[in-house]
């Protein structure tokens, strides 16, 4: 601050601050320490104001505040200044600090109220989650008994957008881990001399675990999330509200074909997946443990039931229906900011596939408990 | 009597906690161009929007053309919507699809007629909109402002409604573009006997189209009328708005 602009000076019990040139919001900081330590004995104080060519806004309210803190402080002050122009600003800044001064608070919660409240915006999710499936099911039971009404052009788009598209990292994904799972295990068997075991356990972990959950962990990081991107980016740009005002059932047109795609084409992918992930573990039974190719077939073809085959194959709609529908909701949850596409599809992503893994775990208790 | 094509009955809205609407009552009749002005934040396009159905509303009631919106039949609202077109602000174009697939939606979906005379049909569109044949092909990432504007009340008169809601047509044009936008608007209401219900804010355009004018402030209709009435409100909104008008 140029020290220029203050002068303090004391006449008998008044105490005058005699500001001068233009005051601006650069110039208040070290003005304030200035007065506070020259104001602590004063007992009446003149702010002299006549020297002043120019204010703005924010050092008007300081002088505003510090008649407050004044008069607050029992200390007689008065301002002396003539300058029309000064003084409206100073008017202006007194008209909208009072309005300013009344902006509520933010009202500070207790620990057990804010416990409250997040359990109970959790259970509102969670019934806009259920009515989701309430609407979902609605529109499904009327195309069944309308089956003109179902997409079949945007079912097959998105067969081929979000599955079949899906298919070459499906497959790569689904050969490494066959490569990894069996060069691992090669190493462990070899020990033993046990090393045809490797067409068991390759062919049931694979078939019947393996390869559902790398197809859906897989969907749900490529398409789920794309859904959850799309449908957020079309409700903000108000595509969903148009859609609804020409009577465009946006369930009927964007949802239903999405969940209904992933449910028919994902079986297809396991399929592709299961045998990517038995093909990389025979090579490397062929190169790392000597097993033929015909002795790794023959065997797998003695030792691997078929239901392992199609208990994989059955967990494929299920899956699909939790990702698709997870990630379509979240994108109907979007709000009308762009921060929140990004929030949901993270959302959309691990929910997809905790809930895969959470189902996947359900189907194992039961198929193992009903003896298949 | 002119037949009333929109009545609204002792509306309130209420978001959380925060009252939009209270009692509040107006009537549209057939062939007028119907303005909702207000204040920023007044709920013009709120209104709007539960009168598309794109919103529940708290309490009392809206007709639009005979019907009622509160409990309204699936199949009830979907004849309604076949009725009405709603241009966006932002023209809302199915941004995959091109112009002119996003006109012609709509005549794929509900109607069969075959696909010459639907591209007859858009043609016309596009031309009464006052687009060129040669923009039919774009798509909205490629189109302006007010080119998707025109695209948007092309999409919104493709199934020949008789009811027009606009909201903010002419925001975020050139002046040139906003005032041949109403030009066109009162076109449009006297070659087709539209009626049109519309959120504006501007002051040049209300003065050039509007036959009625509806005030919100203060969650009610402060007045509601023709525009020579409207400095008998004691609103301040009207003070302000319309202050070198009156």
């Amino acid at each position: 601050m140029d020290k220029s602009k203050l002068v303090i000076s004391n006449l008998e019990d008044e105490l005058f601050l005699s500001f001068s040139g233009e005051l601006t919001l650069y110039d208040i900081a070290g003005c304030q320490k200035i007065i506070d330590e020259a104001i602590i004995s004063a007992k009446s104080v003149v702010v002299d104001l006549s020297d002043v060519i120019f204010i703005d806004t924010a050092a008007a309210i300081f002088i505003y505040k510090l008649q407050d803190s004044f008069s607050s402080k029992k200390i007689n002050a008065s301002i002396k200044c003539d300058s029309v122009k000064i003084n409206d600003t100073l008017a202006l800044a007194a008209k909208y600090k009072n309005s300013s001064s009344e902006i509520k608070k933010i009202k500070k919660t207790a620990f057990v109220e804010q416990i409250g409240i997040t359990f109970h915006d959790y259970f509102l999710a969670f019934l806009s989650f259920m009515e989701f499936f309430g609407i979902l099911f609605a529109t499904q039971a009327r195309d069944f008994k309308n089956p003109k009404n179902i997409r079949f052009r945007e079912i097959a788009f998105e067969i081929n957008e979000s599955a079949i598209k899906a298919l070459g990292i499906i497959a790569l994904t689904s050969f490494l881990i066959g490569v990894v799972i069996a060069y691992q295990s090669a190493f462990q068997l070899k020990i033993y001399g046990a090393n045809i075991f490797i067409v068991d356990m390759l062919g049931i972990s694979m078939l019947r675990e393996l390869a559902p959950l790398i197809t859906a962990i897989v969907i749900a990081g490529r398409s789920g999330s794309a859904f959850t991107a799309q449908i957020g980016a079309m409700k903000i740009t108000q595509e969903l509200d148009a859609m609804r005002a020409m009577g465009f059932d946006p369930y009927e047109f964007l949802v239903l074909p999405r969940i209904i795609a992933l449910m028919v084409a994902m079986p297809i992918l396991i399929f592709v997946s299961d045998v990517m992930g038995v093909f990389g573990g025979m090579i490397v039974a062929s190169l790392d443990l000597k097993i033929t190719p015909e002795l790794f077939l023959d065997r797998f073809n003695e030792v691997v039931a078929a239901k392992h085959f199609f208990i994989g194959l059955i967990k494929g709609p299920f899956f699909a229906f939790l990702i698709a529908s997870i990630g379509i909701y979240r994108g109907l949850r979007v709000k009308d900011d762009t921060q929140s596409i990004g929030f949901n599809t993270t959302k959309s992503v691990v929910e997809s596939i905790f809930a895969v893994i959470v189902c996947d775990a359900v189907f194992s208790i039961a198929f193992t408990n009903l003896g298949i | 009597m002119m037949n009333q094509i929109i009545r609204v009955k002792e509306l309130k809205t209420i978001f959380d906690e925060r009252v939009v609407h209270d009692g509040l009552n107006l009537s549209v009749g057939e062939g007028e161009i119907y303005g909702l002005l207000g204040p920023s934040g007044c709920g013009k396009t709120t209104l709007l929007r539960e009168m598309v159905m794109l919103q529940e509303f708290s309490d009392g009631a809206i007709d639009v053309l005979g019907k009622g919106l509160k409990n309204i039949r699936s199949k009830d609202a979907q004849e309604l919507r076949r009725q009405w077109g709603v241009l966006f602000q932002a023209g809302a174009l199915f941004s995959s699809l091109s112009v002119e697939d996003n006109i012609a939606l709509a005549l794929r979906e509900y109607t069969q007629l075959s696909e010459s005379m639907i591209s007859e049909i858009v043609a016309f569109k596009i031309n009464l909109v006052g687009l060129k044949p040669s923009d039919a092909s774009l798509f909205p990432s490629q189109i302006s402002g007010g080119m998707k504007k025109k695209a948007g009340l092309a999409r919104a008169l493709c199934m020949d409604p008789k009811l027009l809601f606009l909201d903010e047509p002419t925001s975020g044009l050139d002046p040139i573009s906003a005032r041949e936008f109403d030009s066109l608007i009162l076109k449009l209401r006297d070659m087709l006997s539209l009626t049109i219900v519309m959120v504006s804010h501007d002051l040049q355009s209300i003065y050039d189209t509007l036959d009625k004018v509806a005030i919100i402030d203060n969650k009610k209709i402060a007045y509601e009328g023709d525009l020579n009435g409207v400095s008998s409100s004691q609103s301040e909104f009207v003070k302000t708005f319309f202050k070198e008008r009156i």
